[in-house]
Parts: C-alpha cells; structure tokens; sequence
C-alpha cells in the first residue's frame, strides 16, 4: 500500500502513454457515438433517419478499415489499461463485422406495414392513444442508433481491456444500451418492456458481483491490471483465499453474459422479448465479447490459478450444455428455442476455453465467429416470417414453410444444421476444434458430456427442419414477407459464412491460429 | 516416358465420351434428335485418337512404348498418394483400339437398333459412359484409379441391362447384375488394400517392382482377391449366374459390354498384375481351375439354350474362361490370354450384333426354335454370321483359329491333362455354334404367324460387314503382320515350353475334335426338324437350361441365409435398438419438461438462482483449495 501512498505525494503527474494508432478503432465508435447523440439533440426530426445511418456505417467501416492495418500491433498501452493483442484484434473485426450485419437488421424497414422494427415513441405506454397517434404520425425511435453505437464501442473495449476496472466500465458501457433496446419493440411491447426490466435487473444484480469480485482481487494483489494480478499471484502463492473469492466474484459476472448456467434465467425471455433484430446483434456480438472478456480474465489474470478454476468450469460447462440442449426440446416458440441454443452453445465454447491450451483460443474464437454469423442470419430469418400479428415465432405457424418458400426454408435449413454442427457447415469445423483441443488437454470425459449434449441439440435443431420441410402447410402456417436490400445482405451474408467456413475453414483456421495468444 | 506429341492428348481419349455422356444425360429430350451423332461422333474421335497413337507407338522402339501422363495428384494423405494418372502401353494400346473401333461400330448399329426407341439419347448417353469408363480401367496408372473405371464400367453395365426397366425382368436382371458383381467388387477392394499394406503405394509401377520382396502368401492373398474380382467381372464360375440375365438389355449392349468389352476386364486385370501372379504359384493355379470350370459350364448352358442371346451369353462365359485360362498358365498364357480377347472382342460382337439383326426381323423374338431358314432372307447377316461362327469355332484361317490354338498349343506346354481339357471345350464350342447355326439359319421355317423376316437397313448391315471382315482376317493379321507376341512381351513377359506333341499335330486333333462337334450338332438340329416346342431332354440339357442351378446356388447359399440374418437384424433394432434409443429419447424428454419450469418468468427467482449459483461456485472454490 505504501508505493500508492508514494506515488500521489512524491510523483509530479505525468500524462499517460497512450498508443492512439492501436485503440483508434475503439476511439472511431465512441467518437461516432457522441456525434449521434448530437444528431439526435440538433438536427430536424426528418432528416436524422439517413444522418444517423451515415454515421453508423460509416464509423463501422471506418473502424473496419482502420483494423486492418494494425493487424499486426501487439501492444499494452493506456498505462496498462489496454491490451491490444491478436485475440483482441480479431475479436473486435469479427464484433464490427456483426455489427454490421446488426445494423443492416435494425435499419430494415419494409418488413412491418407500419416502418421500422422499433416502437415510435419508446416512452408512451403499450396500446395507450399516445401510441397510436405516434405511429399515425410515422415517428421513428432514432435513438437507437447512438445506443448501438455505445453498445459497439463497449463490445471492442471489453476484448481489449486488461484492467478490471476499465473492463467493468466497458462491460457497463456495452451493457446499458442493450437493456434500453430490448425494450423498443414495435409490437408485443409488453413482452419487450418486461424483457428489458428483466435483462436491467439480473444484469445489474451480476455487475455487483463483478465489481465486488474485483474489490477482493485488489484486496488482494494492490492492483487491477491482470498481468500485475498474475505476477503478485506467482510471487504470493500462499495466501490466495481473497483472490480466490475475487475471482469467483468476477466470474459470475462474465458468465452471466455468456449466458451459462445457473447464470441464464434471463436468456429466453430476454431473446424473446427484444427486437428480432436486436436479439440477432446481441445473441451473436455479446457472446464474443463475453468469451473474449473471460478468457482474457481467466488466462491472463488468473492463468497461475488454473487447477483452481478448470473443475469449477467443468461442472459449469456440463451444466450448461445440458441444461440448455434438454430444455431447448421442449420449446415451442423459435427465438426461445435459439436462446436455449445459444446457453447450449455457449457451454460448447466453454469446452474450449477449459482447454486452455493455444488450440483450445483457437477453436473457441473460430466457434464465436462461426456461431455468430449463424445465428444473427437465423434471427434474421425469423424476422421475415411474419403474419397480421407481428413475427410469427410459434413453430407451429412454420409448418410446411419450407415448401412454401424454398429459398428461405432452405437458408434456414442451413443455419440449423450449422448449429447443430452437421458437416459441410462452420458449426461442424468449430465444434471438431474446440473438442479436439479439449481431447488434447486431457479433456476426454468432458468431450463425451458435450457430443452426447450435441446429440440431444441436434433434435430440436433437426425438428425445425422436419417441421417447415416434411409437414404439411396447415391452415396456421404464415408467409415469409420479401425482404430490401438490408436483410438480405445480412442473411445472405450469414449463409454464405456458414457454408464457406464448412467447406474451406483452412483461411479462417490460420487467421485464428495466428492471433496467437493474450499477451500480458 | 512421358507424354509428347500426340500421346499428351491420351486425357482427350477418355474425356470425349465423357463429354458425351455428359451433354446426353444431363442435357434431357432436347438432345433426343441430334443426341445419339453426338454419342457416335465423340467415340469415333476417340477411335481416331487411338488410331494415331497406335501408329505413333509403333514408331518408338519397343522399350519406349509405355508413356505416362499424369493431370494432377487425386488423392495425398500422409503416406498415401494416388495420382490422375494414366499409362498408355502396348497392353493398354490393344484394349483402347479394341474398346474404341469396336465401340464405334456398335454406336453405329444402335443408330438403327434404337431408332424408334423414345429414350434413345440416354441409351447413347449410358454408352458413352460406358465408353469412358473403360477407357479410364484400361488406361489407369495405379489400381485406385482403376477400381473407379471398373465401377464405372459396373455402373454403366448395371444402367443399360436395365434400360427397359420397366419389364421387370430387366430390372432383376440389372440388380442381380449388381449385386453380383459387387462380391467381386470388394474382392478388388480388399486387394488394393493389401496392396497399400504392403507395398505403401497402390500405382503399378510400385506394386511391380516390389512384388518381389513380398512374402508368397501375401502375394498369393492379392492374387486371390484379384481373381475374385475378375470372376465377379468376368462372369467366372462361381460368380457367373449375373451374366445369362443380364441379355434382357438391348442387343447392342450385350454385343459391347457383356461380350467384347466389360466381361475382359477381368482378363486385363489378371493380365495386367502378371507380376502379382508370377510369384504366386497357388493363385495362377487357382485362376487355371476357375477358367477351366467356367469354359465347360458355359459351354453346356450354350448348348441347351434356346433363346440365341442367352445361347451366346453362355458361348461368352465359355471363351473368357479360355482367356482366364491361358492367363493362368503364365508368361507362356499371357500374351494368348490377350489375342483371344482381341479376337473374340470382334467376332463375339459381330455375333450378338448379327442376333440383333435376326430379332430386329423377328419381331424380337429371341426362340430359335421359331426361327429356320432364314439364310436366303437376311443373305448379309448370315453370311457375316458364318464368318463369326467359323471363328470362334476355330477353323482356319480363321480369327478365333489363331488364338485358341495358340492357347491350347500353351496348355499343352504346363500339361497334357488340361490341354486335352481345352480341346474338349472347343468341342463343345463346335456343337452349340453349329446347333445355332442350323436352328436359325438353315432347316424349315418355324416363324409365328404375324413375323415377316427382312433384312435390317444398311446402318445396320454395314458394322456387322467390318466386324466380319475381322472375325476373319484379324487372327492372322495379328499374329502374321502385328507380331502380337513381341507386340507385348515387353509388358506381360513371353516364354515358351516344348510341348509333348507337335504343333501340327495338336492343331489337326483339335480341328478333327471341333468338327466331331459339329458334326453332331448339325445331325440333331440341321438335318432333322427342329420341334417348335422343346422336348424335355436328359437331365444335363435340363441342369443347364437352368444355368446349373447358378441361382439355385445363390438361393441356398447367400439368399436364403441374408433373409434370416436381415429378420434377426431387423428384430435387434426394432426391440433393442429402438427401444434404448426411443427410452432415452423419452427419458430426455421427460427432463425438459421438468427442467423448463424453473423457467418460472419471475425475475427474483432468476436472481435467487444467481445467488445460489455464485455461492456454490465460492463454496466449490473454496472446497477444491481446502481439500
């Protein structure tokens, strides 16, 4: 304690060393966001619609771009604060990436008869007059794009953060705009509201534990910096209890966000709730950020602790992909049955991140891209099949759908059999990596619970399929509504990912492979 | 030596008919009018290509004859490569120019054969395929390139016995066909296999030149699997029941692929892994026996046949038998091996072409009990008939006279027992081509009423004039003007043994032999009325009008056994199987429903399962440390 003490008496202050080459991606979105946000405050209602728009892709791609000439920059920079690597970089490519597709979704117009996927006025009460009129009067929520482009910018600064406290205010920064949009659906707004409350709720209630978990870590190592943790918990391995206890903390905050169990309550009824197209963003760019987050936080910081950790995460990771294959059967609504997809999914990276081992970070980032790109064109897929009511997400109305409109039933065909981890799609190459390095850690047992769990996925996965191909169309089964340029970008997108990382995964395999590891 | 000049379009040979075969299947009915000259035009070029390499080769002096081209590596995995490679040598030149000039006469006679058949450009189609095919078994550089032409060929022949599928017996007949020759299909497979254990490598030159150091039972264990595959193939005892019903395909078919063509390949086979046999004294002998067997059952089934093509399908099975015969015995056989299948090639095929012609003016009518007399109505086919009939009688100077005495003339070499075996069956050959002959061409006519027998049109006529023209004059052209034996020694080796008796002698006994055959065939069927329905006969006529109870074999020995093994399978997986599969299926079930509700919607108890899953995570923690 005394070197603090020392430092604010003794050390004139000095500006910090910051490598503004390496965050500007970082720098890009929240610069962009802060210009949304005074779109919003000064410019005529009408023309923010196509202003906003602008700056979101452009500060997307702006940031794309500049990513990819910094590839090669492996540095630790904010005074310890960031930690720019291969892992991070190729994280945050594939999170702007999504956000792409993201924003192509939200920014859909032509789906609902009325405009946009976002209620008019998010402040008037569902059903109430006020709405109505809003909608008569064809106002549109345009806030949503400042609150994305925070969401982004806290998603890119979470992989990257290698200080717990600067991660905390990441994780806040990615997770406080999400709440706000799982509640701006234009219809089932109750639904939506209560979701958002729910997802504020729980979300708030694991920031606690995150936050508590790093006070004990400080407690215990005078710093926050993960690299400082690992080094104070190689010098002191002794007295580990507080760390411990810390880290146990922390990691029930970051695994509420990958959704594992018992941390997933919230999954299906917030991936409900929201906004089709919010939940397609959220489910694909939250669970990379999420996992980049814990595998930074889990390598880096608490790497000396592994034989402390690994039979925790075993029985989580078990948990997790059983609980979440088993109760995904019983599903009758589709974004449900994604969402438990998505717990199940999250526990089969889990069985990599175990692995801990360079193949092991390998296989979990190929398996995030791969799913995410899988499942934001699977939501986007259902935000297509729609009847008077809104989205049609009850199974039953899919029946016999695929004959109906072939092209989409065979797109979605698709997108569940790359889930389920069928051969000749990415989800087959992701999974095939991420338990040969689990195998390869000695993991064996662990690889078993996770095919038998696959197994059980591949049912409600396969049963779609049966549904909208070997049924017949009954009087229930609704129509796919032709969708603009935006959704089909997106799903076209999704699809040709998912087919070509399971045919050629060679360049992508390499691109993981040669991340190579966090650095400290 | 690798590929220059014009052999560096040795791809083009195969690639051509495989165009063709692409462009008719999947071009559909609007290829039906122009589809099947496309069919004809891409196997005459090929023909013409094979032309001009065989006279390119003959430029080269003999050790420089065998050239290499290789298009890309096909298969590599860690240890195991497999190349698009293809070796055009003196054995492989003989069979290309069999497979292509042949190949071109029988497309042109289907051009007749098949014109009022509706689905004609996928009978073109199916040939092409079939051509292709062939090519690719005959010109592959390595044994896994060629297991895909030999299946190639196995599909093609599985497709167009079935053309008329919707008779049923064509349909049977296809999958028999099938079914049959996958048993030695996975003799061939097996094989290679072993090859790839052995050796490390499955190309030809590899496995040759390391033949040597191989132990002879592993040899002998290839050699084995090999002949299994060339009896599956060739239709040799004890795999040979597929090929008698195999005739329900059009005539043009059985002319090409089971009678000139596709049933050699096993003879190629054996031929070609010469190196295999050579060291392997109990597989050659094993390959001697079959051959032998197979030329006396073909011979009998020939015999008691009415129906002509079936009569002819069994004449078939009894001539490959002497080619797998003669490659039994060795470098002393090879090489007759090969000049027997060339000269059959031409004048089996111009025999079923010339039953094609009779049907065609029969209303297809396949009895030969209701044929007679037809010589002075169809004077081209019967004349071009008679030259195959004194061909592969054996009668001089005739083609087939040349090789089956050349390959008696080498049976005698090993052993006088199984030359005076070989002698026998040519005998027997001298009864039923003489029995056919009389049936259909000679005697009274037995016709039905409505049938008003005509010569076939000239598109026909013409094939069947060239392939005469071979069943006489190729046996001498070869062996006089080719030199087949040096022709070849290179790749397949060449020796000579003293024989106890001398060659002419041996030639005038077989021919005193054949026509003690005839003889007796024209007594019973040419020089009295044939009954229109047939009698009875002794009991070897009925054993082999039903095949020898080839099916009957089958019945007993695989049928009937799979049945019961299926029923026994098929209770296995419905009670045990099933019932583990739908128990656990259930069991999961049964858990979703209870696990969903802890899904109770209430936020408190979602964040009370948060508590609870964090202090066990603490209290787990803390344990492992404790512990």
């Amino acid at each position: 304690m005394n070197s603090i003490a020392a430092a604010t008496v003794d050390v004139p202050f000095t500006l910090p060393i910051v490598d503004y080459n390496a965050i500007a991606p970082i720098l890009i979105l929240l610069g962009a966001g802060v210009v949304s946000v005074l779109v919003e405050a000064l410019l005529p209602r009408g023309s923010r619609r196509f202003i906003q728009l602008f700056v979101v892709f452009g500060a997307l791609i702006a940031a794309l771009v500049w990513l990819c000439t910094i590839t090669g920059v492996r540095v630790v920079t904010a005074e310890g604060a960031i930690a720019i690597d291969g892992p991070a970089l190729l994280m945050q490519g594939a999170i702007l990436v999504l956000a792409l597709l993201g924003a192509l979704l939200m920014a859909e117009r032509s789906l609902d008869p009325s405009g946009d996927v976002f209620a008019a006025r998010a402040s008037s009460l569902p059903g109430s007059e006020d709405e109505k009129q809003f909608t008569a009067r064809g106002y549109l929520q345009t806030e949503v794009w400042p609150l994305f482009l925070f969401a982004v910018s806290g998603m890119v600064l979470f992989v990257s953060a290698n200080d717990l406290l600067l991660m905390f205010v990441a994780l806040e920064v990615m997770s406080l705009p999400l709440y706000l949009l799982a509640g701006m659906a234009r219809r089932r707004r109750l639904l939506s509201q209560e979701a958002a409350l729910k997802y504020f709720l729980l979300g708030a209630f694991s920031s606690a534990f995150f936050i508590y978990g790093v006070a004990l870590v400080y407690g215990y190592a005078a710093s926050t910096q993960l690299p400082v943790i690992a080094s104070v918990l190689t010098a002191k391995p002794g007295q580990t209890s507080l760390a411990l206890i810390g880290m146990a903390l922390i990691l029930v905050g970051l695994l509420f966000k990958v959704a594992a169990v018992p941390f997933h309550q919230w999954t299906p009824d917030v991936y409900q709730g929201a906004p089709t197209a919010v939940t397609g963003f959220m489910a694909a760019t939250v669970k990379i950020a999420a996992f980049g987050a814990l595998m930074r936080v889990l390598y880096v910081g608490f790497g000396g602790m592994r034989w402390d950790w690994v039979p925790m995460m075993w029985i989580i990771a078990i948990l997790t992909m059983l609980v979440g294959s088993i109760i995904a059967i019983s599903q009758s609504d589709i974004k449900r049955m994604l969402a438990y997809s998505s717990i199940a999914q999250a526990g089969f990276i889990l069985v990599g991140v175990i692995a801990a081992s360079p193949a092991g970070l390998a296989g979990a980032l190929f398996y995030l891209i791969a799913y995410g790109f899988t499942t934001i064109g699977a939501f986007a897929v259902i935000s297509l099949v729609r009847d008077e009511s809104g989205e049609a997400t009850n199974l039953s109305k899919w029946a016999g759908l695929g004959r109906r409109s072939p092209l989409v039933g065979g797109v979605f065909a698709l997108f569940m059999l790359g889930l389920a981890g069928i051969p000749l799609t990415s989800g087959f190459i992701g999974k095939f990596s991420v338990f040969a390095a689990a195998i390869a850690s000695g993991d064996t047992w662990l690889v078993i619970v996770a095919v038998v769990a696959s197994l059980i996925a591949g049912f409600f996965y396969v049963r779609v399929i049966v549904v909208m191909f070997f049924t017949e169309p009954g009087p229930q089964t609704t129509s796919v509504v032709v969708p603009s340029a935006f959704t089909t970008i997106a799903l076209a997108a999704g699809a040709a990912v998912t087919l070509v990382l399971g045919i050629l995964p060679q360049p992508v395999l390499e691109l993981v492979s040669n991340a190579g590891l966090f650095i400290r | 030596m690798p590929a220059a000049g014009v052999f560096s379009l040795i791809w083009l040979l195969i690639a051509l008919p495989l165009f063709g075969a692409a462009v008719l299947l999947l071009g559909g009915r609007r290829t039906n009018s122009w589809g099947p000259y496309l069919g004809v035009l891409t196997v005459v070029g090929s023909a013409v290509l094979a032309v001009l390499m065989l006279v390119a080769m003959m430029g080269h002096p003999a050790e420089e004859r065998s050239v290499g081209q290789t298009l890309f590596t096909w298969v590599f995995a860690d240890g195991f490569q497999a190349d698009m490679a293809f070796q055009l040598d003196q054995l492989s030149m003989v069979f290309v120019l069999l497979i292509t000039i042949v190949g071109s006469l029988i497309h042109i006679y289907s051009i007749g054969y098949m014109s009022h058949d509706a689905d004609k450009r996928k009978f073109f189609g199916y040939l092409n395929l079939f051509v292709a095919a062939m090519l690719l078994l005959v010109l592959a550089n390595n044994y896994l390139l060629l297991y895909v032409g030999w299946e190639g060929v196995g599909l093609a022949s599985y497709l167009l016995i079935g053309f008329w599928q919707i008779k049923p017996t064509a349909a049977a007949a296809a999958k028999k066909a099938f079914i049959i020759n996958r048993v030695g299909d996975v003799g061939l497979s097996l094989a290679i296999m072993v090859m790839f254990v052995t050796f490390g490598s499955v190309s030809f030159s590899d496995v040759f030149s390391q033949a040597g150091e191989a132990s002879e039972g592993t040899l002998t264990a290839i050699g084995l699997l090999l002949l299994l595959a060339a009896c599956g193939k060739s239709a040799q005892f004890p795999l040979q029941a597929w090929l008698l019903d195999a005739m329900e395909g059009p005539t043009p078919v059985s002319a090409l692929i089971h009678a000139a063509t596709m049933v050699t390949a096993g003879v190629y086979l054996i031929v070609r892994s010469n190196a295999v046999f050579d060291r392997a004294v109990w597989a050659a002998g094993a390959v001697v026996l079959i051959g032998l067997i197979t030329i006396f059952m073909g011979a009998i089934i020939g015999s008691a046949k009415d129906d002509i093509k079936k009569s002819l399908a069994g004449s078939t099975m009894s001539q490959i038998g002497y080619m797998i015969f003669a490659a039994g015995l060795g470098p002393i056989g090879y090489v007759f091996a090969i000049f027997h299948l060339l000269t059959h090639g031409v004048f089996k095929a111009g025999l079923f072409l010339g039953a094609g012609s009779v049907m065609h003016g029969m209303k297809d009518n396949v009895n030969m009990r209701r044929y007679g007399a037809l010589r002075g109505l169809m004077i081209v086919t019967f004349v071009t008939f008679m030259a195959g009939y004194l061909a592969i009688m054996g009668i001089p100077p005739f083609a087939g006279f040349w090789s089956k005495d050349e390959i008696i003339h080498a049976a005698f070499e090993r052993s006088w027992v199984i030359g005076a075996a070989a002698i026998l069956g040519a005998g027997i050959t001298g009864f039923y081509m003489t029995r056919m002959i009389a049936m259909t061409f000679f005697g009274k006519a037995r016709w039905e009423d409505d049938v008003h027998p005509h010569e076939s049109p000239a598109v026909m006529t013409i094939p069947l004039v060239i392939l005469a023209i071979g069943s006489t004059f190729l046996g001498m052209a070869l062996l006089f003007w080719g030199n087949i034996e040096t022709w070849l020694e290179p790749v397949v080796g060449f020796s000579s043994n003293p024989t106890p008796l001398s060659s002419t002698t041996l030639m005038a006994i077989t021919l005193v032999v054949v026509l003690i055959g005839a003889f007796i065939g024209w007594r019973q069927y040419g020089s009295k009325p044939v009954p229109v329905d047939a009698p009875s006969g002794n009991w070897l006529t009925r054993a082999a009008r039903r095949d020898l109870y080839g099916d009957l074999v089958n019945e007993v020995v695989v049928v009937r056994p799979s049945f019961t093994l299926a029923r026994w399978l098929t209770w296995f997986d419905s009670s045990w199987i099933d019932g583990f599969v739908n128990g656990s299926a259930a069991f999961v079930g049964g858990a979703s429903g209870r696990l969903r509700r802890t899904q109770s919607g209430f936020a408190r108890s979602y964040a009370l399962s948060m508590l609870g899953g964090a202090v066990l995570i603490v209290a787990a923690l803390v344990l492992v440390r404790l512990s």
